[in-house]
C-alpha cells in the first residue's frame, strides 16, 4: 500500500470514527436491546422476565398466547389504518409540493431563497405549539367552524377535530417541508431544454409531462415519499393532539405500551414490525432507484 | 422564383431586459428559404440569430409579422404542431431513454407502430453512422456520438425543415470539420432544407448554399458564401466574415484617397463620393522595390507562421495597420523581408472591392 493511500485511509478513519462510535453506542445498542426485549415475556408489574416468548409478535400477527387471550385483529387494523394515513399524507404533501416546486424554481434567485426560507420557518417554533393552534382552529367553537357558520355554509358546527381528516391535515402540515425539499431539488435541476426538445419533436404538453418531466423528477418524488412516509407511519404527536382518544395510530399504540401499559416486550415487538415495514420500503426504493441508474443531480 | 419552404414576413420581436430597456432581437425581418436549401444564419452573439431560429420552431412568439412554412401560416401554432425539428446546441438528449428511444421519440409521439418504428430508428442511426447503438444510454456516448443521435432524432420524422442551433460548437476542431462535411452530405441525401445557426464564419462559408449575416436584429446581407466574402455590402459584413483591410476615403475614378493620404487603386471606373475599399489579406503579394504595380509600403511588426501561410502584421508610414497573408511556399521572399522588416505589399486593383460609405 502506498503511503498516500494509507494516509487517506487513516484520515477517513479519524473523520468517521466518532460518528461510527456514536451510532454504535446510541443506535445499534438500543436496537439490539429492543430486538431481545421483543422476544421476552412481560413482567407482571412492568419490566421483563428472561424467558423466550414469541407471542408478542403472535398478538399482532395471529398466534396469540392461548393462555391469556384470543387473537384480536385490532393491531392489524391499527397497522393498516396507520399505513393508510401515512400514504394519504404522502399523497397530499406531494400534491401541494410538486406544483409549488415548479412555481418557485422559476422565480428569480432572490425570491427563490425567500420562499425556501418561508418553508423552513415553521421549524423555528415548537411543533406542539403549532399543533395546538390547529386545535384552536378545528374545535367546534374554533375559527374554521365560526367562519363556516358565519358565512351560512353550515348551520351547526362540523366535527372537524378528532377525525382521520384532522390527523391527515396535521400530518400534511408537519411534513410539507420534508416533501418539498427533495421534490424541489429535482425540479430545480430539471433541464428545460429537454422539455423544449420534447415539444419540438411533436409531443404536446401532457405527453411531455408524462414522458419527460415526470420521469426526470421521479427520484425527488420517491425521495420525498420515503422521507415523509417513514416518520408519518410512526408519528404519535399529531394523532395524540388532533386525533384525540378516538383515532389510534401505531405511534400512539407503541407509546401507550411503553408508558401506560408498561408492556415493554409487546411495545418492542410493535416497534420492530414498524421498522420491518420501513426497511422493506427503503429496500424497494434503493433497488428501484439503483436500477434506474440515473442521478438527476448530474444528469448522468 | 424558387420554391419557398419558409417565409418570414416582417417578423419582429423585442425583449425587455431586467434593467427595463427594450432590446430589438428581430427588426421586421423578411426571409425566404428555398426547398432543399442549406441556409446559415451567421452573426455575433446577441444578433438575433437564435431568436430567429426559435421563432421558426415556435418557442418565441412574434410581436409582429408572420411565419409561413410550406405555404401554411404557422405564426400562432405551438412548437409541437409545426413540421419543423431542431438539433439543439447541447444535444438535449433524454437521459432516461436509450439511444433507440431517443431517436424514435418523434415517431412514438406520432403513434407509429412499434415494428415500423424499430425499422426507421435503425435506418436513421445507420444514416448518422451509429448502427446498432439502440440499446446504449446517451451518457455512454462521446460528444460526437451524442451529436449524431440528436441529428438522427431530429430527422427521423422527416420534417419539412431542420433547424440546427450551433450544433457543432461543443465539438473539438477536427470532429467539427468532419461533421460539417457530413451534415452537408446528409442534407443532400435527405432533400430537406436546413437552417443552421452559427457564429463561426468558417463553418458558415464551408457548408451553406446561402448565408444570412445578422447584426442588431437585421439581416445585413443574404447571399452565397462567395458573394458574402468577395462583395460584402457593408463594413460589418466585411469585418465579421474573414479578415479584412478597410480603407475609408473619397473615391474617384480608379482611385480612392484616404484621409491620411494613402491612395488605393481600384477597378471601378466612374466611382465618386465617400467609400471604403476592401483588400483581403490574401490578396496581397510581396513586390520588388522597383515594381510599378499598385502597392502599400509597410513596416513589419510581426511575421507569424500559421502552417500554410505567413501572416504579416504591418503599419504604413501614417500608422495604419495592414494584415497580409503570404503563402508559405514563398518562404524565400519572407526570409528577405524578415531581414529588412519592410515590405512592399502589392495588390490587383481589379480585386479591390468598394463598399458604399455608411452613415456612422
Amino acid at each position: 500500500m502506498t503511503s498516500i493511500a494509507f494516509r487517506r485511509r487513516a484520515q477517513l478513519a479519524v473523520l468517521l470514527g466518532p460518528v461510527s462510535l456514536f451510532l454504535a453506542v446510541f443506535f445499534l445498542g438500543p436496537l439490539a436491546i429492543m430486538i431481545v426485549t421483543s422476544f421476552l415475556s412481560p413482567g407482571l408489574y412492568g419490566g421483563v422476565e428472561w424467558t423466550w416468548y414469541p407471542h408478542n409478535y403472535g398478538r399482532i400477527l395471529g398466534f396469540a398466547d392461548p393462555m391469556f387471550e384470543d387473537f384480536d385483529p385490532i393491531y392489524i387494523a391499527i397497522f393498516l389504518r396507520s399505513l393508510k394515513i401515512a400514504a394519504m399524507t404522502v399523497l397530499a404533501t406531494l400534491l401541494v409540493c410538486y406544483p409549488a416546486a415548479f412555481c418557485i424554481s422559476r422565480l428569480s434567485d432572490r425570491w427563490k431563497n425567500f420562499c425556501l426560507f418561508l418553508i423552513t420557518l415553521p421549524f423555528f417554533t415548537s411543533l406542539i405549539v403549532r399543533l395546538f393552534v390547529w386545535v384552536l382552529i378545528l374545535r367546534p367553537t374554533g375559527l374554521a367552524n365560526e367562519v363556516l357558520i358565519g358565512t351560512g355554509i353550515v348551520s351547526r358546527p362540523l366535527d372537524l377535530i378528532y377525525t382521520d381528516g384532522a390527523i391527515i391535515l396535521g400530518m400534511v402540515y408537519v411534513f410539507i417541508p420534508f416533501m418539498f425539499m427533495p421534490v424541489y431539488a429535482s425540479v430545480e435541476k430539471l433541464d428545460w431544454t429537454l422539455v423544449r426538445a420534447s415539444l419540438d419533436l411533436g409531443a404536446g404538453p401532457i405527453r411531455t409531462f408524462l414522458r419527460i418531466i415526470l420521469p426526470l423528477t421521479a427520484p425527488g418524488i420517491a425521495g420525498g415519499a420515503v422521507i415523509v412516509f417513514i416518520p408519518a407511519l410512526g408519528n404519535f404527536v399529531v394523532p395524540a393532539i388532533l386525533g384525540g382518544a378516538k383515532v389510534m395510530m401505531l405511534g400512539n399504540l407503541i407509546e401507550q405500551q411503553f408508558l401506560a401499559a408498561r408492556n415493554w416486550p409487546f411495545g418492542s415487538a410493535l416497534a420492530m414490525m414498524v421498522m420491518t415495514v420501513m426497511l422493506v420500503l427503503l429496500f424497494i426504493h434503493v433497488v428501484v432507484s439503483g436500477r434506474r441508474g440515473f442521478d438527476p443531480a448530474t444528469g448522468h | 422564383m424558387r420554391d419557398s419552404i419558409v417565409r418570414l414576413d416582417k417578423a419582429a420581436k423585442a425583449f425587455a431586459t431586467p434593467e427595463g430597456q427594450t432590446v430589438t432581437a428581430l427588426d421586421a425581418i423578411d426571409l425566404d428559404v428555398s426547398r432543399n436549401e442549406f441556409l446559415t444564419l451567421l452573426g455575433p452573439s446577441g444578433c438575433g440569430k437564435t431568436t430567429l431560429l426559435q421563432a421558426i420552431s415556435g418557442f418565441v412568439q412574434l410581436d409582429g409579422g408572420r411565419i409561413l412554412i410550406d405555404g401554411e401560416d404557422m405564426t400562432d401554432r405551438p412548437p409541437y404542431r409545426r413540421p419543423v425539428n431542431t438539433v439543439f446546441q447541447n444535444y438535449a438528449l433524454f437521459p432516461h431513454m436509450t439511444v433507440g428511444e431517443n431517436t424514435g421519440y418523434a415517431l412514438e409521439v406520432a403513434g407509429v407502430v412499434k415494428a415500423e418504428r424499430t425499422k426507421r430508428v435503425g435506418d436513421a442511426l445507420r444514416m448518422v453512422g451509429l448502427e446498432g447503438m439502440e440499446g446504449r444510454k446517451p451518457r455512454q456516448l462521446s460528444g460526437g456520438q451524442q451529436q449524431r443521435v440528436a441529428l438522427a432524432r431530429a430527422i427521423i420524422a422527416r420534417p419539412k425543415l431542420l433547424l440546427l442551433d450551433e450544433p457543432l460548437s461543443a465539438l473539438d476542431k477536427n470532429l467539427r470539420q468532419s461533421m460539417q462535411i457530413e451534415l452537408k452530405t446528409l442534407q443532400h441525401e435527405l432533400g430537406i432544407s436546413f437552417i443552421f445557426v452559427t457564429h463561426d464564419q468558417q463553418e458558415a462559408l464551408t457548408m451553406s448554399d446561402r448565408v444570412a449575416v445578422l447584426s442588431g436584429g437585421r439581416i445585413q446581407q443574404l447571399d452565397t458564401p462567395r458573394a458574402i466574402y468577395d462583395q460584402p455590402k457593408n463594413s460589418f459584413v466585411a469585418t465579421f466574415v474573414g479578415a479584412s483591410n478597410l480603407f475609408e476615403g473619397e473615391a474617384g475614378s480608379g482611385q480612392l484617397v484616404t484621409r491620411d493620404g494613402l491612395s488605393i487603386s481600384h477597378g471601378r471606373q466612374g466611382a465618386t463620393g465617400a467609400a471604403t475599399a476592401l483588400i483581403r489579406p490574401e490578396q496581397f503579394f510581396i513586390a520588388q522595390a522597383d515594381d510599378s504595380t499598385p502597392s502599400l509600403d509597410v513596416d513589419l511588426e510581426q511575421i507569424v507562421f500559421v502552417g500554410s501561410t505567413f501572416e504579416l502584421f504591418g503599419r504604413t508610414a501614417t500608422g495604419r495597420r495592414v494584415i497580409a497573408e503570404i503563402p508559405a511556399m514563398r518562404r524565400s521572399l519572407v526570409g528577405e523581408i524578415e531581414q529588412t522588416r519592410r515590405a512592399r505589399l502589392a495588390y490587383d486593383p481589379a480585386a479591390v472591392h468598394l463598399l458604399p460609405a455608411e452613415a456612422a
